[in-house]
C-alpha cells in the first residue's frame, strides 16, 4: 500500500536509506546534511536497519572509510555538504577510479570562504570532473526516488561508478512535504542483492586494490573509467524504464517542462525548477512560448538529448547556481555550450544566481524571460554573461 | 611462543619481488608482523616506501588481499574493511575469522594520518596498526617528520652552517596511541624478531585496536652500509634509543633491557645523518641527546612501576 508521509529532504534521504539498508555507512555530520546522520542514526539505535554505522572523525575519514567497506564487497553509503566534500576531495576521485558503487547524498551548501552554510552547488560542481554520477533532485519526493534508483546505477556490472544525489541545502533539505513512500518489499525488489566483483575481503583469492600505476597502465584504466561513464548514458536509460514503472514516472536524463513548442527556454537544477514553473505557466498564458530543461542528470552529461530539446528554440538562457571563476560563465553553461556548438546555432546565455544562499523568486525568472524574448526578437545579446539578485 | 623452525613453516604473505631498497627494514618488519598468526590476513598501507615498492602494476608482492587508499587514511580505509566483515559476519556470509593489519610509514602515522589513526583506536575496531618509523619521509628522498629524532640531518631540517639538523623532539606516538586506552600497544624493532613476532601475537589477539610502533631501519635515510640494518636495529635498543615496551590494558613494561647500556655516541656515530653532531660546534648536542634518552627511559621506569599490577 502506498503511503504519503511528512518528510524533509534530509529525511527522505534517510528514509531511503532505510529501506536500501546498507550493510556499512561511515558519515560525519556538516549543516546541513546533519539530520541525515541522525535520521539513519536512529534508525540504526531503534535496530531499523542491520547497517553497521561508522562515527568517523572527519569527512575524508568517512569516505576513506566507505572506500574500505566498499571494496569489501558490501553496499555502502554516506552523506556530506560543502567543506566536508572538500575535505573528502582527494578520497572521492580514488572511490571512483576503484569502480566502487558507493551511495552518497550531498545536500548542496555554498564553500568557503566566507563561510556561509546555505545553498548553492559550488559544492558539487568542483566535483562534476571526480568520475561520480551526479543527480540533481527538484524536491523532497525525487530525494526520496533517487536515492533508491541510486544503488542500481551505481551497481549495474556496466556501470560500477559511485553516485551523488544532490539536493538544495534547507530549501529542500530543510523544508517539509508529503512524501510518496514505495512499499519496503517493492524498494528491496528493485534495488537487489548486490552481487560484488573481487572483494577483498574473498581471502581464497586475494586482490591488490590501488597498486602503484605508472606511465604503463594508468592511461588504459582512466581509459576504462571514461567508458564506464559511457556505459552510464546506454544503461541508465534501460534501469529507469523499469524504475518508472515502479514509481509511475517518466523519469529521464533531463526533464523537458512545456518545451513541445517552446520559443524560449532556460536551464536549471534542483529546487529553482519549481519556481521556474510557475513562471512558465504564468507566461504561456500570455501566449509566450516558454519551456525548461531540468537537468537531473549533469554527470554524465546528455549533450545529446539536450542538443535535440534546443532545436527550434530562438534563445536559451542558462541558469548557474555556481561561479567557475573562468570569466567565461558557469559550470552548467559551459557544458552546454559546448553541447550545442556546431549542432544548434542559438543566442545562449547564462546567468550566475543565488550564491551563498541567495533567494530566487519569480521576479528574477521572470527577468532572465524578458531578456530571451528580447534576444529572440533583436537576435541581439546585451549580456552574455549576467548575475541576477547582487548588488553590483 | 612458536619456535624459528615453525615460524618459516609459515607460507610469506609478503613475496619477493618487491623493489624496496635492500636492507631496507620495512619488509622484514612487515613478514615479522605477519608471523604472529595463523588466521588469514587482510592488510592495508598508506602510501609510501612500502606501498609504491610492493604493488607496482600489474604486479603485487602481497599474497594477501591488500588495499592501499591514500597517505593519510589507511586507519579510516582500514576501519571500513573491518566494519564490511562484521556486517557479513553477522549476516553469516563470512565464516573465517580474519584479522585486519593497517601498515602505515613514520609520516603516513606520526604526521598526516595521525587523526585517521586516532579515530581508529577511539572507535574500536579489531585492527592491528603498524608503524614502521624510519624516522623521515623516506619515499619522498628523506623529508624531516614527527619521527625524525633531535639532530638528525633531513633534505628538510638539513645540518647547515647555523643549524644542526632538526631542532625539535620525536613525537612520543606509542604514549599517544595508549592515551586512548587500547587493550595493547608496543615498541618494537626488527632485530629483536622473537619479542617483535610475540607482539604482533598479543596484539592480533586482544579484542580491540592495538598498535606496535616498529623502529625499521633505513640504510638511504640514516646514512649507513645496506647489510647493516639488523646492527643498527640492536644499537637503538642497546643505547636505549627504542626500548623495547609494551603496554597490555594500561600496564608498561619493559620485554627486554639490554644488560649492560650502551653510550648514545655509538647510536649516533654509526649514521652519516649525525655525522655533523661529530664537529666541534655541535659536539655539546651529543651529550644533550644522552641526557633526552636517559631522561625518557626513566620516565618509562616510573610508567612501569605506577602501572604494575
Amino acid at each position: 500500500m502506498t503511503k504519503i508521509i511528512p518528510l524533509t529532504g534530509d529525511q527522505a534521504a534517510a528514509e531511503a536509506m532505510r529501506q536500501i539498508n546498507p550493510d556499512v555507512v561511515a558519515a560525519y555530520p556538516i549543516t546541513p546534511q546533519t539530520e541525515i546522520v541522525m535520521t539513519f542514526s536512529q534508525f540504526v539505535a531503534d535496530g531499523l536497519v542491520d547497517t553497521e554505522l561508522i562515527q568517523v572523525e572527519s569527512e575524508h575519514s568517512a569516505m576513506s572509510a566507505c572506500v574500505g567497506a566498499s571494496a569489501s564487497g558490501v553496499r555502502v553509503m554516506t552523506a556530506t555538504s560543502s567543506q566536508g566534500l572538500a575535505l573528502m576531495w582527494e578520497i572521492v576521485y580514488i572511490a571512483s577510479s576503484m569502480r566502487l558503487p558507493i551511495v552518497m547524498a550531498v545536500v548542496n551548501r555554498a564553500l568557503s570562504g566566507p563561510i556561509n552554510i546555505h545553498c548553492d552547488h559550488s559544492d558539487t560542481m568542483g566535483a562534476r570532473d571526480s568520475g561520480w554520477i551526479q543527480i540533481y533532485c527538484e524536491n523532497a519526493q525525487e530525494v526520496y526516488e533517487m536515492m533508491i534508483l541510486a544503488p542500481r546505477i551505481a551497481e549495474h556490472p556496466d556501470i560500477l561508478l559511485p553516485v551523488m544525489v544532490c539536493q538544495d541545502g534547507f530549501i529542500t533539505s530543510h523544508a517539509t512535504e508529503g512524501v510518496k513512500i514505495i512499499d519496503d518489499k517493492d524498494v528491496k525488489n528493485f534495488i537487489g542483492e548486490y552481487i560484488p566483483k573481487d572483494p577483498i575481503l574473498d581471502i581464497k583469492n586475494p586482490v591488490t586494490y590501488g597498486p602503484l600505476d605508472l606511465q604503463d597502465y594508468y592511461f588504459e584504466h582512466k581509459r576504462q573509467q571514461a567508458e564506464a561513464v559511457k556505459n552510464a548514458i546506454v544503461k541508465i536509460p534501460e534501469i529507469l524504464k523499469e524504475f518508472n514503472k515502479l514509481v509511475g514516472k517518466e523519469y529521464g536524463f533531463i526533464e523537458k517542462y512545456r518545451m513541445e513548442d517552446a520559443e524560449i527556454a532556460i536551464v536549471c537544477l534542483s529546487s529553482t525548477c519549481g519556481t521556474a514553473r510557475v513562471v512558465i505557466d504564468e507566461l504561456r498564458e500570455k501566449n509566450v512560448k516558454a519551456g525548461m530543461i531540468k537537468i537531473r542528470f549533469f554527470r554524465p552529461f546528455p549533450a545529446e538529448e539536450i542538443v535535440n530539446t534546443c532545436r527550434n528554440l530562438k534563445a536559451l538562457a542558462v541558469l548557474d547556481r555556481a561561479e567557475s571563476f573562468s570569466g567565461r560563465g558557469g559550470p552548467v553553461y559551459n557544458d552546454i555550450r559546448s553541447a550545442l556548438y556546431q549542432s544548434v546555432n542559438i543566442p545562449v546565455v547564462n546567468y550566475i544566481y543565488g550564491l551563498g544562499g541567495r533567494d530566487i523568486d519569480k521576479n528574477h525568472i521572470n527577468i532572465v524571460f524578458n531578456d530571451l524574448i528580447e534576444i529572440s526578437k533583436t537576435g541581439k545579446i546585451k549580456k552574455l554573461i549576467d548575475y541576477l539578485g547582487v548588488r553590483d | 611462543m612458536a619456535t624459528i623452525k615453525e615460524l618459516s613453516a609459515i607460507p610469506e604473505r609478503l613475496v619477493s619481488g618487491h623493489r624496496l631498497c635492500a636492507g631496507c627494514g620495512a619488509s622484514i618488519a612487515v613478514r615479522q608482523i605477519f608471523l604472529g598468526t595463523k588466521d588469514p590476513i587482510v592488510a592495508g598501507s598508506a602510501t609510501g616506501c612500502l606501498e609504491v615498492a610492493t604493488t607496482i602494476y600489474p604486479y603485487t608482492a602481497w599474497n594477501v588481499p591488500f588495499i592501499h587508499n591514500a597517505f593519510e587514511n589507511v586507519a579510516a580505509t582500514m576501519s571500513g574493511i573491518e566494519t564490511a566483515y562484521r556486517a557479513l559476519k553477522k549476516k553469516g556470509k563470512i565464516k573465517e575469522n580474519i584479522k585486519f593489519i593497517a601498515f602505515g610509514g613514520d609520516g603516513g602515522t606520526y604526521d598526516i594520518g595521525i587523526q585517521s589513526l586516532s579515530g581508529m583506536l577511539e572507535r574500536g575496531h579489531n585492527i592491528l596498526y603498524v608503524c614502521y618509523d624510519n624516522e623521515a619521509y623516506m619515499n619522498t628522498g628523506i623529508q624531516r617528520s614527527g619521527a625524525t629524532p633531535y639532530g638528525a640531518s633531513t633534505t628538510t631540517a638539513p645540518a647547515g652552517k647555523v643549524l644542526p639538523g632538526k631542532l625539535q623532539l620525536k613525537k612520543d606516538l606509542t604514549a599517544i596511541a595508549v592515551a586512548h586506552k587500547i587493550p595493547y600497544a608496543a615498541q618494537a624493532t626488527i632485530f629483536y624478531w622473537k619479542d617483535l613476532v610475540n607482539k604482533a601475537t598479543k596484539a592480533l589477539s586482544v579484542e580491540g585496536p592495538s598498535f606496535i610502533n616498529v623502529l625499521s631501519p633505513c640504510p638511504r635515510g640514516w646514512r649507513f652500509p645496506q647489510e647493516k640494518t639488523l646492527e643498527i636495529s640492536k644499537l637503538a635498543v642497546e643505547t636505549g634509543v627504542w626500548p623495547l615496551i609494551e603496554i597490555e590494558n594500561g600496564t608498561w613494561r619493559f620485554t627486554y633491557k639490554p644488560a649492560q647500556k650502551k653510550p648514545v655516541v655509538e647510536w649516533l656515530k654509526a649514521q652519516g645523518r649525525f655525522k655533523h653532531l661529530f664537529d666541534e660546534k655541535n659536539k655539546h648536542l651529543i651529550e644533550e641527546i644522552q641526557k633526552k634518552v636517559d631522561e625518557h627511559l626513566n620516565y618509562l621506569e616510573k610508567l612501569c612501576s605506577a602501572t604494575a599490577v
